[in-house]
């Protein structure tokens, strides 16, 4: 009698060790290595050296117009994006399919070229800039101007976030509400947000975070005067050009460490906001 | 509150769901809308609750023209088929939504309407399950709180689509019982919408039955059992065994069939076409009669007997099996009908060889 060869169970679908190899070894050569490279140059030089680079004068300014021109871009974003993805899936007009490809515009552009043609349009002789020019309100070399461009290349992430949602939402939930007497806004306020919440959230923190590191659209319109509109990325490429390497390491850590908070912050928004579902 | 229907009509782009319905229904009856899917039932009951707008026709409710009222404002209750609980809100919160989102001069206070939801959780027996979202409840329980949600607003009328479809059959059975129990105990006037005769006719004060937008016969049980006023109606009831026959003196007569037990017809000579149901026909041993046994095969309950006649369709019929020992493949037997419609064929049978029937011509004894 021969012993009994243990059971092993197999597994339904093959190659399991392959793909998740393959995926790690990616993960850790294009993500993981170029993280840890920036984290210890940002070591390297102390902490000392380090709170010194990122707390000059410059340096904080140039946070501030980031940040600020983001969260500007990122208003704009949540309430443009959310009206146009509404527009795109609740009304049926002719245009529609053109509109909605045109929503992958910002995606598919180079940022240069967007940012080339965003000056063109805004300075003082362009077609939207003569107008704003004489009230004051040229954005060109403004803060207006980085949240402008911020605006263009991220506004999609928040349009192709909800719009699949709005799509699978039930019409019969909408229909409820109407029978039990809601009106057109506490319809949408009570019963059709909360259940776009968590998509809408995810797409705003996205928009956020790409504006942060929004660059080749931004220089151009930016006029990139230190103190004025002069933004974080900018501040490290120049550190760069200058051979200052743990300079711009340590101001790309920044960025990196906002990338990471807002990306809990994220997901715990989200988490909460979906917090109804699939606790059977 | 009394419903009048008349001649509402309704197009979905080329298909007419809705050809011109006529249809009273009276304070506090519980009314069933029975057909099978593509009848129109569904979007009669839409149009009523005004998800849905008719191309043409009356609908008054309480001496109130409704056509000029949207949904929000028709204080209906609605269940929906898939129940549309809102998914983000707690059970509570969803019995509550209707109260919560009146304008505020209306609105109860907040103290009203915690006593109030407390009253619906007792009334759906569901008292421990406040604080739960859709998604943990199982679906008998969602389907009473989907029923309380629409009962908060104390509706003028409750309306309700499919009702018991997604739900297995024992919780069915019980739900059936308890809504009849809450039809009675709030008094409001309720149409509900399935395909099921069993749970239509069980429910029902009065039974609607559709028919390819037309509504094909309104009545009690017993009356739509024992005269349906159509072929459809009864082929619908479970008449699917078709026989064709031969009118004389009010009695149809066909080879190997004793009809004695039918009561006579006020039809004219002729040919006709005969209605059985496969449970409602006793078999009796007679060498003479053309129906051969080809095959039996049970079920344990019930015995599955296939008959077979020259010229005449395939019948198959369910005998108590006790009852119906000596019944063997290769025997000739005579049927013996206990219940039966007859319709008068018209002279020229269809091109498809189905035998269209005159319709809703009086066949009562």
């Amino acid at each position: 009698m021969t012993a009994a060869a243990p059971i092993r169970a197999k597994r339904v679908l093959p190659g399991f060790t392959l793909s998740l190899g393959t995926t790690l070894l990616y993960l850790t050569v294009v993500i993981l290595i170029p993280v840890l490279a920036l984290v210890l140059k940002g070591a390297d030089i102390g902490p000392q050296r380090f709170w010194a680079i990122v707390t000059s004068a410059r340096a904080l300014a140039a946070f501030q117009v980031t940040l600020t021109a983001a969260l500007i871009a990122t208003l704009f974003n949540a309430l443009y994006g959310l009206l146009m993805a509404w527009v795109l899936v609740r009304y049926e007009f002719p245009g529609r399919r053109l509109l909605d490809a045109l929503m992958d515009i910002p995606f598919a552009l180079p940022t240069a070229v967007a940012g080339l043609s965003l000056t063109a349009l805004f300075s003082a002789n362009g077609w939207f800039g003569q107008f704003l020019a004489p009230l004051g309100l040229a954005p060109v070399y403004t803060i207006w101007g980085v949240a402008i461009a911020m605006a263009f290349t991220s506004v999609p992430f928040v349009v192709r976030t909800v719009q699949p949602v709005l799509e699978d939402l039930d019409p019969a939930y909408e229909q409820a509400a109407r029978t039990l007497g809601a009106s057109d806004w506490a319809i949408f306020r009570r019963v059709v947000f909360p259940q776009i919440l968590p998509a809408f959230l995810a797409g705003v923190t996205i928009s956020f975070a790409r504006s942060l590191g929004e660059f080749g659209a931004i220089v151009f319109i930016a006029g990139n005067l230190p103190f004025k509109t002069e933004i974080a990325s900018l501040l490290a490429f120049i550190r760069l050009e200058e051979y200052d390497y743990q300079g711009a390491a340590a101001i790309a850590l920044v960025l990196l460490m906002f990338a990471v908070v807002l990306l809990v912050i994220s997901n715990r928004l989200q988490a909460w906001a979906a917090r109804y579902r699939g606790q059977a | 509150m009394a419903i009048e229907i008349s001649d509402i009509s309704k197009q979905f782009g080329k298909t007419q769901v809705l050809r011109g319905i006529d249809l009273s229904i009276m304070d506090r009856e519980l009314v069933a809308l029975l057909g099978p899917s593509g009848s129109g039932k569904t979007t009669l009951l839409r149009i009523i609750a005004g998800l849905e707008w008719p191309d043409a026709g009356q609908l008054v409710v309480a001496g109130e023209d409704w056509m000029q009222l949207g949904a929000k404002d028709r204080r209906i209750g609605f269940v929906f088929q898939s129940y549309a609980l809102f998914p983000h809100m707690t059970v509570r919160e969803n019995l509550a939504f209707g109260l919560t989102v009146r304008p505020k001069a209306q609105r109860p206070s907040a103290a009203q309407i915690t006593s109030r939801v407390d009253e619906l959780l007792t009334l759906l027996q569901i008292d421990t399950l406040g604080e739960r979202y859709p998604a943990q409840l199982s679906g008998g329980q969602r389907q009473r709180v989907a029923l309380g949600r629409a009962l908060a607003i104390e509706p003028r009328v409750l309306l309700l689509d499919e009702p018991f479809g997604a739900l297995d059959a024992a919780i069915r059975r019980d739900l059936r019982r308890w809504l009849r129990e809450v039809h009675e105990r709030t008094g409001s006037t309720t149409i509900f919408v399935t395909h099921d005769q069993e749970e239509a006719f069980e429910l029902a004060d009065r039974v609607v039955v559709m028919e390819q937008g037309r509504i094909a016969q309104i009545g009690t049980a017993d009356q739509i059992h024992d005269h349906p006023a159509t072929p459809f109606v009864a082929r619908f009831m479970g008449a699917v065994i078709e026989l064709p026959v031969t009118l004389r003196a009010g009695r149809a007569e066909l080879k190997g069939v004793d009809t004695s037990a039918l009561p006579r017809r006020p039809l004219g000579d002729g040919p006709a076409t005969l209605f059985l149901a496969p449970d409602q026909v006793a078999l009796e041993a007679d060498p003479a009669s053309p129906f051969l046994v080809t095959a039996v095969s049970s079920t344990g309950k019930l015995l599955r007997v296939t008959l077979e006649a020259p010229g005449l369709p395939v019948v198959d019929l369910d005998l108590p099996r006790l009852q119906a020992r000596g019944v063997a493949v290769g025997q000739n037997f005579r049927l013996r009908p206990l219940a039966g419609a007859v319709f008068s064929a018209p002279r020229s049978a269809s091109p498809a060889g189905l035998i269209e029937m005159t319709p809703v011509k009086e066949n009562i004894a």
